[in-house]
């Protein structure tokens, strides 16, 4: 499933590979593809739509980097885009107030409130230094300020002693005046779950912030939100007010779409993420790493963006103009080899490429060598520069010198012979396809790769 | 009181799946004011489909078919609401299935990831079994999160079932193990396994799973007899992923979809129910013990799709 987006670009913008910008149609089609992406990671329908009107412009007429598909430059536009979008900047929650600061806790039932509430304070209190008061304003949910003292426990953080019977605004009202004669820096108030359509709880919470004032309200959202979080993220900002979110269950395997949404419709940044069951299982907010689960990429982005920088200009044009002519001998392979060892090797490389995670345990176990690179690199510096230009002059008495050079066997080098021999081979063939065209499908050509075995 | 529980459990199911269909409402009936049902009504159509969190390969699945059976047809709203719901109807209508209790004791397990309102769900089933003279017996298998336990004991307290827990930190399996020796001391009818909520790509929690319907089997070869997964309306897409992982771990026999009282149209049903065909026992429409209603197929694609309760 999460490869379905590169293959579909791929499919989509194959044909463009002779060309250099990306036309409006071209766009348009790969958009369509993006939009389906969008929606099947959770993204709600209106922001999908703001999304693509946004990126569509930024896309027209992009030059296509030589070392990338279109389909990949496609999608670094649209994971930059979404990066944007999400926030690019890392927003901490904001205590530069008189203390005590109140931050209070809303969202929906079960979206984890009570357990990030003690996260963030134990945070507050141990990274920070903050002396932090926690308080349980949910009365509706059984046993839920006995979790909000037990987590306090755990967290080693001060919660409002319970007292039975007491409605939410009146524990916040105590909680309040407990902070201020405590003299603590930060007072956190966790509230019931409750529905964004209802009026009674909708009004309570609205009571509750009159009350206390409130310098932060965090919206706390289920990673794994569908459709519905604009509904709840648009209430929640027109009756409360929303200054930041703070996003679960990001250590599920949901795409996160929600993420993208809630930003959107509230404009708040999302300040922290949830990514564990354990009290220290918090993060600052990553918005690269949320816009390579909504694209449900990998890490492709930096693929394209190594790929880009490492690869020089000069190296690729000198290179290219020899394939003109159909060319390809050792000194080419050294080059390719190196380029490779450059981006991080097989392991690096594969591991950048989307759907790989599942693989890497076969990939062990099939021993991808990473030495092979090494020998093989070892192999072509055994030749003499007339070799490495013109391979046809190896015959047996120059195999076994090479080979001693490099302290591999005759048979290595055989083998090192014949991927070049291909690799040739298929520069002539792709050479009538078109120069620009090969120069991409360059990185497809891995020496010791299945291809060529 | 013969009648007041079925028009309550209409009144609750209308008032909760109302709100769920009240902006698709407005949306079939901004679209179909009497017009064509040409390619943009259907495209209009699909992405209030899409909007209910049905998904985009299900949703274009329905409006194909309704674009097979009545395309540029002139279309009212009220047609078209018969329309849609005919073609979901027949993937939700064999998903209709109450619980049925067949042992004594009845072990059902509880799963789901966080928050889903397991807990509470078990609460609402006890107090239905309770009312209809059940004996219950509760586990507070939940010994990881604060208070799970003492949340269950509330439940306990509520419905007249007894409860059997142990300290936070025990293992789930013993005290499921245990639970269910109590439950056929004191001649149960029902046996209700709370557990943690765990997410379906945490192995080592998925095994913790695994091990509870393990040692349930030692005392009883049949035992989990039900295995319910849990699952929140307001989810997406994820949910497909979360049946798939939990039915193989632990062999899900029914589901339970609960804050159907909110937006949350809970869509991705209609998906599951086509990929994997469980049945759907019940629907979670509030916070009371009452708020438990049996999975109503036709209700459900009506208000899905808009439509009203005539």
């Amino acid at each position: 499933m999460f490869e379905t987006l590169s293959g579909k670009l791929g499919t989509v913008l194959d044909r463009l590979r002779k060309r250099g910008a990306l036309s409006e149609a071209d766009v348009g089609e790969a958009l369509r593809e993006i939009r389906v992406a969008l929606l099947e990671a959770d993204v709600a329908l209106p922001v999908v739509k703001t999304f693509i009107d946004g990126v569509r412009p930024k896309a027209i007429g992009a030059q296509v980097l030589k070392s990338v598909t279109p389909g990949q430059m496609v999608i670094k536009i649209v994971h930059d885009h979404l990066v944007e979008m999400l926030g690019q900047t890392v927003e901490g929650i904001d205590l530069n107030a008189p203390a005590p600061v109140a931050i209070l806790m809303v969202g929906l039932q079960g979206s984890g409130k009570t357990t990030s509430t003690a996260k963030i304070a134990k945070r507050l209190q141990d990274r920070d230094k903050k002396r932090v008061l926690m308080a349980s304003l949910d009365v509706a949910r059984p046993a839920a300020q006995e979790q909000l003292r037990i987590l306090g426990e755990q967290a080693g953080v001060n919660t409002l002693p319970i007292v039975a019977g007491q409605m939410p605004v009146e524990i916040a009202k105590r909680a309040a005046n407990a902070a201020r004669l405590g003299g603590y820096d930060v007072l956190m108030l966790d509230t019931a779950g409750r529905l964004h359509v209802d009026e009674a709880l909708m009004s309570e919470v609205a009571a509750v912030r009159d009350a206390t004032g409130p310098h932060e309200i965090l919206l706390v959202a289920d990673a794994l939100t569908g459709q519905d979080a604009v509904n709840v993220a648009q209430s929640f900002k027109d009756r409360v007010g929303v200054t930041g979110i703070v996003l679960t269950r990001v250590d599920g395997d949901g795409r996160g779409g929600a993420a993208l949404s809630m930003r959107a419709v509230t404009g708040a940044p999302i300040k922290i993420m949830g990514v564990g069951e354990k009290l220290d299982a918090i993060e600052d907010f990553h918005p690269d790493r949320i816009a390579n689960r909504i694209l449900g990429m990998g890490d492709i982005v930096s693929l394209v963006e190594k790929a880009a920088e490492t690869i020089e200009k000069e190296e690729a044009e000198a290179m290219a103009a020899k394939l003109a002519k159909g060319q390809f001998d050792f000194d080419d392979l050294r080059q390719q080899l190196r380029q490779m060892k450059k981006m991080g090797g097989m392991q690096g490389l594969m591991g950048m490429l989307p759907g790989i995670g599942k693989m890497k345990q076969q990939m062990k176990d099939a021993n991808i060598d990473e030495s092979v690179l090494n020998r093989q690199e070892a192999i072509i510096n055994s030749m003499t520069p007339k070799e490495r230009r013109n391979p046809k002059v190896i015959h047996a008495s120059r195999k076994q010198r090479i080979a001693k050079g490099a302290g591999v066997s005759v048979s290595d080098v055989n083998r090192l012979m014949k991927q070049q021999m291909q690799m040739a081979d298929m520069m002539k063939r792709v050479n009538k396809l078109g120069q620009k065209g090969f120069m991409r499908s360059l990185g497809g050509m891995m020496p010791g790769g299945p291809k060529f075995n | 009181m013969t009648d007041a529980p079925k028009k309550g459990w209409f009144g609750r199911l209308k008032e909760g799946l109302a709100r769920s269909a009240s902006s698709l409402t407005q949306g079939v009936a901004a679209i179909f004011t009497k017009r064509k049902l040409d390619q943009a009504a259907l495209d209009e159509l699909e992405e209030l489909l899409i909007r209910a969190d049905l998904g985009v390969a299900t949703a274009a699945k329905v409006v194909a078919e309704l674009r097979r059976t009545r395309f540029d047809k002139e279309t009212g709203p009220e047609e078209i609401h018969v329309a849609l719901a005919a073609v979901v109807l027949p993937i939700l209508q064999p998903v209709q299935k109450p619980l049925a209790f067949t042992a004594k004791p009845h072990v059902v397990l509880v799963v789901g990831v966080n928050g889903v309102g397991k807990t509470t769900t078990i609460g609402k089933i006890a107090h239905n079994l309770t009312r209809d003279g059940k004996k219950v017996v509760m586990a507070a298998g939940d010994t990881f999160r604060a208070a799970a336990i003492e949340q269950l004991t509330i439940w306990a307290q509520r419905t007249g079932a007894s409860i059997v827990s142990g300290k936070v930190g025990a293992d789930a399996a013993g005290l499921a193990f245990e639970a269910l020796q109590k439950a056929r001391e004191q001649n149960a009818d029902v046996l209700l396994v709370d557990t943690a909520g765990r997410l379906q790509n945490k192995a080592h929690l998925m095994d913790e799973l695994a091990k509870v319907v393990r040692v349930l089997k030692k005392l009883d070869p049949d035992a989990p007899h039900s295995t319910l997964l849990v699952l929140d309306a307001t989810t997406g897409q994820n949910a497909i992923q979360q049946v798939e992982v939990f039915r193989s771990v632990a062999q899900i026999t029914g589901l339970v979809v609960t804050k159907l009282d909110g937006t949350a149209r809970g869509g991705v049903l209609v998906a599951i129910a086509e990929k994997f065909g469980l049945p759907v026992h019940w629907i979670g429409v509030g916070e009371t013990a009452d708020d438990l209603q049996p999975f109503d197929a036709e209700s459900f694609a009506r208000a899905l799709t808009g439509g009203d309760e005539k």
